[in-house]
């Protein structure tokens, strides 16, 4: 898997491990039903995220915002979008870690993951080797300004509209 | 109308330059085909049958003189000098070659068009009441509206890869003439139940209306939603679908689906939950914004006048034919002394929607003339012309008449709604144009229309239902039975305020059946309706029955 940020790729500092061999790395991702047992053994400093299905109800998002420093979702295919929506939602629920797409999704959704509040995108090696790091930074770079203006994102239209009326940003 | 201010400019400059990014990397495998589809798609680009097809957007059916024109010299230079309208005010061109597609893209946004999102898993074109802003029956001008959507719905980061299409429909009108019932978001701008006539006006919202192989009509999710909580609110209800409409199954993966399978009140509970965690004042534009907005539609300067001046109804008096246009495609106008009026698309005999660059230059012409140089698509595949003075409607006739779209048949049994079939689409199971023009040619007689009246014909050559045959008063639709086309007819649907979907007659016919099936449909109606009643009023009236009988008759006859 290669992992990617809006600087590039980078080296993962997660490793993914079950609980019952947590002990003794920085910073692991646990599988999703491990969460209980891996809180109990945290050891001090130590950072743990879990991978999630995208099929998880609203309900149990909140919960998991303040127990974990990564939460990895998953994206089965590009095209099945509710990561976009789970990922918003974990961000509105106070969730402040690292937030982690997983999946073979394209470059052309990389803006779009960012704006829905993930930092990073775990991609298989395939897909990587397809689609090298600049298709991924260009992404990011193609729109300067984007209509909706509660998104993560760089300038919105809405706001530039206001400012050049001269107004503030809301 | 609407103009592009320097943002919006950039933003669809940007969305070619990716897009032409989007070929390369396709073109040098970096993207699969599977990967490269959804962004064709989302950029309007199909693969049919012969060749590719480009879906141009022409949001809430609004078109300017210079935009038309440059969608003639398109068609000249990039495909066969013609264009094609459809039923969600479109318009395709279905031979064009994928290489030029950037280059046409280009073109577009030079007259401040795109094709974005006129395909694809997303938000697509808003579509709206074609008579927007100057229909006598309107409570409010539903363009503003649908331009603030159309913005808030380009590109966005969440809803781009939904379960499956999306489709929001505005009306500002009493009539519904935006079909927002057989939407997935119906949106009528009404008054505030409480406050009547002097209150404030807000949104009654509709939800899970659709057509395709499960036809439903919309609910009420929704009675009363305050205006600056539309955007919000359209959030909240997207993000339900998009996290828990189903992706196991296309065919179910429709917001419609969701809504019958939770129900109604579940799906409105999800989206009021999500609601009140959204803070509106964040999404929604400004007050500033939308009064910005909607300064691009307001009235133009009309002249005063009198309704009905003499000179109209000299020429009405002296010339039948132009009486007979002014009768059926004339539309009341809010203002006196104007007209809006309906360029048919359904010459006789003709292929429905269609129109050839000539056509298109002629009238942007008299729009520059005749109608404060802007054009209306319906979703019946026709143009209208919306601010014509009533003492030039006689030099509009007259220069259309001269080999323009000067049929007199907008609501008749003629102005046949059909998709393009398997004459070109790659879905299709059948031909849908060659059974309007055998129908149009069929009751071609003017004063045969006349007598019989209203009544609305559409035509899908499949069960995706994009010639809306569901909601025809006759619908008629192609499949493919055993290697031969077989049509089935359906009976009493209804795209307007009385919203319904029409029951299936019996067995499907051949082609060469369909004519003389509807005829004897119409004469059932004919010999049972009362004074003044319409084709679809007797179907209500009477029922299925005495015409399902005349159908299985004609059946009969053909077996002997």
């Amino acid at each position: 898997m290669t992992l990617l940020d809006r600087h590039g790729f980078r080296p993962d500092s997660f490793r993914r491990i079950p609980a019952a061999e947590m002990a003794g790395h920085p910073a692991v991702i646990l599988p999703g039903a491990e969460l209980t047992a891996g809180l109990l053994v945290r050891g001090l400093g130590q950072w743990i995220g879990i991978d999630i299905a995208n099929t998880i109800p609203a309900e149990e998002v909140a919960q998991l915002a303040n127990q974990v420093d990564l939460i990895a979702i998953a994206f089965p295919g590009f095209a099945d979008g509710r990561g976009f929506t789970l990922g918003r939602r974990l961000r509105r629920a106070g969730f402040r870690g690292i937030l982690r797409a997983v999946g073979p999704l394209i470059p052309d959704q990389f803006a779009y993951a960012l704006a829905c509040g993930f930092d990073e995108v775990e991609l298989p090696d395939a897909v990587a080797a397809r689609q090298g790091e600049a298709a991924w930074l260009a992404d990011l770079a193609i729109y300067r300004q984007s209509y909706q203006r509660d998104y993560a994102r760089g300038e919105n239209i809405l706001d530039a509209r206001r400012l050049a009326r001269g107004g503030g940003a809301a | 109308m609407y103009r592009y201010d320097e943002f919006d400019t950039a933003f669809v400059r940007d969305r070619v330059a990716q897009f032409s990014t989007q070929v390369e990397r396709r073109l040098s495998g970096a993207l699969t085909e599977d990967e490269f589809k959804p962004l064709r798609l989302q950029n309007g680009v199909y693969l049919q049958l012969h060749a590719y097809m480009l879906r141009i957007a022409i949001p809430y059916g609004t078109l300017s003189a210079r935009q038309l024109r440059q969608l003639a010299l398109i068609g000249e230079r990039f495909d066969r000098g013609y264009g094609h309208f459809t039923t969600r005010q479109n318009l395709q061109f279905n031979w064009i070659q994928l290489k030029d597609v950037p280059e046409i893209l280009s073109l577009l946004a030079d007259v401040e068009m795109h094709a974005i999102q006129t395909s694809g898993n997303c938000i697509r074109n808003v579509t709206a009441d074609q008579f927007a802003g100057v229909a006598a029956d309107e409570i409010e001008d539903p363009r503003p509206v649908a331009e603030l959507i159309r913005q808030w719905s380009t590109a966005h980061p969440e809803f781009s890869f939904l379960p499956r299409k999306f489709k929001i429909a505005v009306t500002g009108a009493d009539d519904d003439r935006a079909a927002v019932a057989v939407h997935d978001i119906g949106l009528r701008i009404v008054r505030h139940p409480e406050t009547g006539e002097t209150g404030e006006t807000g949104f009654a919202v509709l939800v899970g209306g659709g057509l395709g192989r499960t036809p439903m009509v919309g609910k009420w999710v929704r009675d009363f939603l305050p205006k600056p909580h539309l955007l919000a609110y359209l959030e909240a209800l997207m993000r339900v679908y998009n996290a828990e409409g189903r992706r196991d199954n296309k065919y179910k993966a429709r917001v419609k689906i969701l809504v019958h399978e939770i129900g109604i009140e579940a799906f409105r509970d999800r989206v009021e939950a999500e609601f009140v965690q959204l803070d509106p004042a964040r999404i929604q534009a400004d007050a500033e914004e939308v009064a910005r907005i909607a300064r691009y539609f307001a009235p133009p300067a009309y002249a005063d006048l009198a309704d009905n001046p003499s000179a109209l109804r000299r020429a009405r008096a002296a010339n039948g034919e132009f009486d007979r246009w002014v009768a059926q495609n004339g539309f009341p106008h809010k203002v006196p002394g104007y007209q809006a009026v309906t360029l048919s698309l359904k010459g006789i005999g003709e292929a429905p929607g269609d129109i050839t660059s000539a056509g298109m230059r002629l009238v942007a012409d008299l729009a520059v003339r005749h109608s404060q140089g802007e054009i209306r698509v319906t979703h019946a595949q026709n143009l209208v012309l919306p601010d014509v003075r009533q003492d030039e409607l006689f030099d509009l006739w007259q220069a259309l008449a001269a080999g323009g779209p000067a049929t007199a048949n907008a609501g008749l049994i003629t102005d046949i709604i059909a998709c393009p079939g398997l004459d070109y689409c790659a879905l299709a199971t059948a031909r849908s144009i060659p059974i309007a023009q055998a129908l149009s040619t069929r009751f071609a007689a003017p004063e045969r229309q006349q007598e019989i009246g209203p009544l609305a014909i559409k035509i899908s050559g499949c069960i995706n239902a994009c010639g809306h045959h569901h909601v025809g008063h006759i619908g008629i639709l192609g499949l493919e039975k055993r290697g031969e086309e077989s049509y089935q007819i359906t009976l009493g649907g209804d795209a307007g305020n009385d919203s319904a979907i029409g029951e299936i007659l019996g067995p499907g016919l051949g082609a060469s059946e369909v004519p003389d099936a509807i005829e004897r449909l119409v004469e059932t109606y004919l010999d049972q309706r009362q004074p003044g009643e319409t084709f679809v009023n007797t179907v209500r009236r009477i029922g299925v029955q005495p015409f399902k009988t005349a159908f299985a008759r004609e059946l009969h006859h053909d077996a002997a």
